[in-house]
């Protein structure tokens, strides 16, 4: 029996007028970064430091007979060789959310056999870059090449090779999960609606790869560890582990990303191999992926999934359940888990009153890199699988794509969805018919029938779906029935200090800048609670060794969470503020209202205390004051999750996770060119609701690139590997990312419905277009192939794969 | 590895240096001269982030090695602001966000001085033709192509009123 308790989080009033929230402020990260000063993990030197680089595999799967490093320890310039086998003495095995760890054990350098192109056997530590790579011809590897796992679903066979023999299978991982009365669903339903869908392997791919710097020190046996990827700031005693060493040997400092799109997310692995080699060697190293070592070796494609649907539906078009059957090929490792599907799982429904979910998930292991973060984590294929089902149904029932969506939007809020997950507040209708007219849907339709009748092919692709936000880490274990744990926040922390001049520093604890704009977003919410200008605002990072708990950027967290730490941490401010201002105006400080950066008698505006002049008297003479009132004004809020509950015992209902839901609609309109196979965008809205806005410019920023990744993934952009287990696309020619002729300028809106539960009602909205695009690409190009009986349910949409559709439907040779 | 002599006159100051025959001018322009603002993306030809301008013609540093620009002039990001001025286009991208994560910012802002040198009143298609030469990953572009265009007004307008335009 499923029994869930479900409490909701008291409702919250927002503040009626915001002066700073919700301006289009410039950035105030920007100026250091035009000016070419950003301060990256390339730019870090330190004396003496040295440089590591890493000799690859050239075999998908093979057996490491022998390593001969004698050539390469002699070379010029070298300081040190380590191979798999003498890494594996000198570290622990990186940290792994999968299950069954120990059976496919993951270490920053192969040991006894290599599992994909391009991993690490070992690594060189030089003067510079150019002798560590010159070394790295010297090392003499023999391999016994073993037959390679490729295909996911050959994989799941009995007699196929085994990528990881302890595991005695490739499948990682296969579970059936039942949400409401879905055979009842189906039985009772007028029509069943049934595909089969594939969604290939693309990733991040920042233009800055991955990084650290390492600096060892003999004395403690600790380390100092300067890197790019630094989020699950909580879990860093993790690679501490790694390391063997006890967690407070290890301060991990935040460097800005040059990008991220969750690629740079606990990269473990690279800070890991920095710091194995300045130990050994005694100096700093630097290791910095190129990016040859990036696309092949970064531990973080994207999906790769195979999906068998069923969707039942009545005859007017109401969608009753969703029948779900996915294999996921998780390639070598399986480093975060199947949290991919939990991602899913948030929003499985979309925006529609769907009653019934069953989901089958296998995560399948092959001779690939692994899968880690890509801008949604597996939602946004969710998403996609979602819309095109909906718009096949609407096909076979002979219904327009936008009837078929208001006929089954939700649209009483707070919903829980069958899973359990609550969709905290939206308005669909509005989103949408905010789309329709912001993309002229009428006249594009228009448009398209002239066009059809002159023999081109104009597509009309109109999808809305959902971007949850904020997680709860009961996404990662909810899977297992054991071990339970209790309900897991995932924190974020905010520290402001008002110094005797009355400026503000916030100090924030987690890697947050990684292309987004933390600090402008801080800035905005100090301003809003204190009534300054943003751009006096210093923000600064803690490294990890006095950090506050956090946890850092991922699942579109982080506005939501440090708005809630800044909130806290000012409302401690003000409150130590508020009786140092009625000590001084010899006031109650119960008559003191704040007002205009400072506090007043209320009604006397004339007795009043600015926040400096209350400032430099905490500061310099605490002695005026009363006998607990310490020096200083400084404090420091930890923010936990606002809203997560517990899954039931029998997973029948997985609990609160991902509770603060954005929604959004895209309408692109493309062109095919049926001879070649092209595909251009003539038009293209998007309106997004992600709640109460804080810089609706650096939202519409990740509207238009994350739609420009989206439109990567949906047209151009795969990590293909070859039937041999070769990665065929190991260089930006052969990985095509989509420049400015590819993407075209959005026409962007927004929509604001507050979420009851946040501070200022925010939702999170940072992975933005990347988790629609793909659904509105597939959806426009299969509308405008629909007189010629093409549908085509494979991403990306290369010319290739275009041309072979039509040809397999009886178009051209 | 013997070395060779060269010269480069990089941001207006001419520099004396040897370096390996194989060193690559990013490589060069980022470690012997300290200019870390040029950034490397690729290395391999692609994607522009390492772009600087070579006798005023943009070039990839990552392809190019630093004895093959020998007696050159080479201008990069750090050759942009004057002092606490920031050079139109930077302006530009502040006020119109054409940066997110800053990366390819350098590049991109060396390839539109050249875009606005060759031709002050750029249309915004022929923009998005030129800038098509670097990737961004961060932005979609739309906002880089609004940047220039707006750059260029006020790049015409100042150079119109006499002004010295930095470049
Ligand atoms: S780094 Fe030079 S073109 Fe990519
Ligand atoms: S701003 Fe990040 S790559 Fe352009």
């Amino acid at each position: 029996m499923t029994t869930v308790d479900r409490p909701t989080p008291p409702v919250r009033t927002h503040k009626a007028e915001r002066t700073w929230v919700g301006k289009s402020i410039r950035r105030v990260e920007d100026p250091r970064f035009l000016r070419g000063r950003g301060g990256y993990i390339a730019d870090l030197v330190l004396p003496g430091m040295l440089h590591a680089a890493v000799l690859r595999s050239p075999h998908p799967h093979a057996r490491i007979v022998s390593i001969d490093t004698s050539r390469a320890e002699a070379a010029p310039g070298v300081h040190a060789v380590v191979t798999g086998a003498q890494a594996a003495e000198l570290t622990d095995p990186l940290p792994d959310f999968g299950p069954n760890p120990a059976a496919h054990t993951w270490r920053c350098l192969a040991v006894d056999k290599v599992r994909y192109v391009g991993e690490g056997v070992a690594v060189v530590v030089a003067d510079d870059r150019y002798l560590a790579e010159d070394a790295l011809e010297l090392i003499d590897v023999e391999y016994e090449p073993l037959p390679p796992v490729v295909d996911p679903l050959a994989a799941l066979a009995d007699d196929a090779p085994l990528v990881h023999e302890p595991l005695g299978s490739n499948c990682a991982y296969d579970r059936t999960f039942e949400f409401g009365d879905v055979a009842g669903d189906f039985e009772r339903a007028d029509v069943v609606v049934t595909d089969q869908l594939r969604w290939h392997r693309s990733g991040g791919q920042p233009l800055e790869t991955v990084g650290a710097v390492a600096e060892h020190d003999p004395a403690t046996g600790g380390f100092r560890v300067h890197t790019n990827s630094l989020s699950f700031t909580s879990y860093l005693f993790m690679v501490a582990t790694a390391l063997k060493i006890p967690a407070n040997r290890l301060d991990i400092v935040p460097m800005p990303a040059g990008g991220s799109f969750g690629s740079k997310l606990f990269v473990t692995k690279p800070l890991v191999i920095a710091a194995m080699c300045a130990r050994l060697t005694g100096r700093p190293v630097r290791y910095l992926e190129d990016r040859v070592d990036n696309m092949a070796n970064c531990d973080h494609h994207g999906s790769d999934r195979h999906y068998d649907v069923r969707m039942a539906l009545t005859r007017d078009g109401k969608i009753t359940a969703i029948d779900i059957d996915t294999v996921d090929d998780y390639g070598a490792y399986i480093q975060f888990g199947v949290g991919h599907h939990g991602n899913a799982l948030a929003q499985v429904v979309g925006p529609y009153t769907i009653g019934s979910v069953r989901y089958r998930v296998r995560a399948v292991l092959t001779n690939k890199n692994q899968q880690g973060a890509y801008r949604g984590f597996g939602s946004e294929v969710n998403n996609w699988m979602l819309e095109q089902m909906v718009d096949k149904a609407a096909r076979e029932l002979g219904m327009d794509p936008v009837e078929i969506r208001r006929r089954n939007f939700i649209r009483s809020f707070p919903h829980f969805i069958p899973t359990g997950n609550v969709y905290d507040s939206g308005d669909y209708d509005a989103v949408l018919d905010k789309t329709l007219e912001l993309g002229r849907y009428e006249h594009w339709r228009e448009v398209q029938e002239q066009a059809r009748a002159e023999g081109r092919y104009i597509g009309i692709g109109l999808i809305t779906a959902q971007e949850r936000s904020v997680f709860s880490a009961t996404e990662f274990w909810f899977w297992f029935d054991e071990p339970g744990a209790p309900v897991t926040s995932m924190p974020e922390s905010v520290t402001l200090k008002v110094d005797a001049t009355g400026a503000i520093t916030a100090t924030l604890y987690s890697c947050a800048f990684w292309g987004n704009s933390p600090e402008t977003m801080v800035a905005q919410l100090v301003a809003e609670e204190f009534d300054c200008d943003p751009h006096d605002v210093s923000v600064v990072y803690q490294s990890s060794k006095n950090g506050l708990p956090a946890t850092g950027p991922g699942g579109s967290r982080t506005t939501v969470m440090l708005a809630g730490a800044v909130e806290g941490a000012s409302a401690k401010i003000k409150e130590k503020a508020r009786r140092a201002a009625a000590h001084l105006l010899e006031a109650d400080p119960d008559d003191l209202e704040w007002r205009d950066g400072g506090f007043e008698v209320r009604g006397v505006p004339e007795k009043r205390k600015t926040l400096s002049e209350i400032a430099i008297m905490l500061h310099l003479f605490k002695h005026s004051f009363d006998e607990d009132v310490e020096s200083g004004l400084e404090e420091s809020k930890v923010f936990d999750h606002p809203y997560t509950t517990m899954p039931s015992a029998d997973r029948k209902d997985l609990g609160v996770f991902y509770p603060f839901m954005g929604h959004a609609c895209h309408l692109p309109v493309v062109e095919v060119d049926v001879e070649t196979g092209v595909v251009t965008f003539l038009d293209y809205a998007a309106v997004h609701d992600c709640g109460t806005l804080v810089n609706p410019r650096s939202l519409a920023g990740h509207i238009q690139g994350g739609t420009a990744q989206g439109i990567g993934t949906a047209l151009y952009e795969e990590f293909v590997y070859g039937p041999d287990g070769q990665l065929q696309t190991t260089s930006y020619l052969d990985y095509p990312i989509p420049t400015s002729l590819e993407v075209p300028e959005l026409k962007i809106g927004h929509v604001e419905t507050p979420s009851p539960w946040t501070p200022h009602g925010i939702k999170g909205g940072g992975e933005g277009g990347r988790m629609m695009a793909p659904a509105a690409i597939n959806a426009a190009v299969n509308d405008a192939l629909a007189p010629l009986g093409v549908r085509i349910t494979e991403l990306p949409l290369t010319p290739d794969r275009i041309r072979a559709a039509l040809r397999a439907a009886g178009h051209g040779s | 590895m013997s070395t060779r002599e060269i010269t480069l006159t990089v941001n207006g100051r001419r520099t004396t240096l040897s370096v390996e025959p194989r060193k690559l001018l990013v490589d060069v322009l980022r470690e012997d001269l300290g200019l870390v603002g040029t950034h490397i993306g690729c290395e391999h030809g692609v994607c522009g982030t390492c772009t600087v301008l070579r006798d005023g013609r943009s070039i990839r540093s990552c392809t190019t090695f630093a004895v093959q620009a020998d007696g050159a002039d080479i201008r990069t990001v750090e050759g942009l602001a004057q002092g606490p001025e920031l050079h139109p286009l930077q302006e530009a991208f502040w006020e119109k966000q054409g940066l997110q994560c800053g990366y390819c910012t350098p590049g991109m802002l060396m390839r539109c001085v050249e875009i606005l040198e060759r031709d002050p009143d750029p249309t915004p298609q022929s923009v998005r033709e030129q800038i098509a030469s670097n990737l961004c990953r961060c932005t979609g572009y739309a906002t880089i192509t609004e940047a220039v265009c707006a750059a260029a007004e006020v790049m015409r307008s100042g150079a119109r009123a006499g002004t010295e335009v930095a470049s």
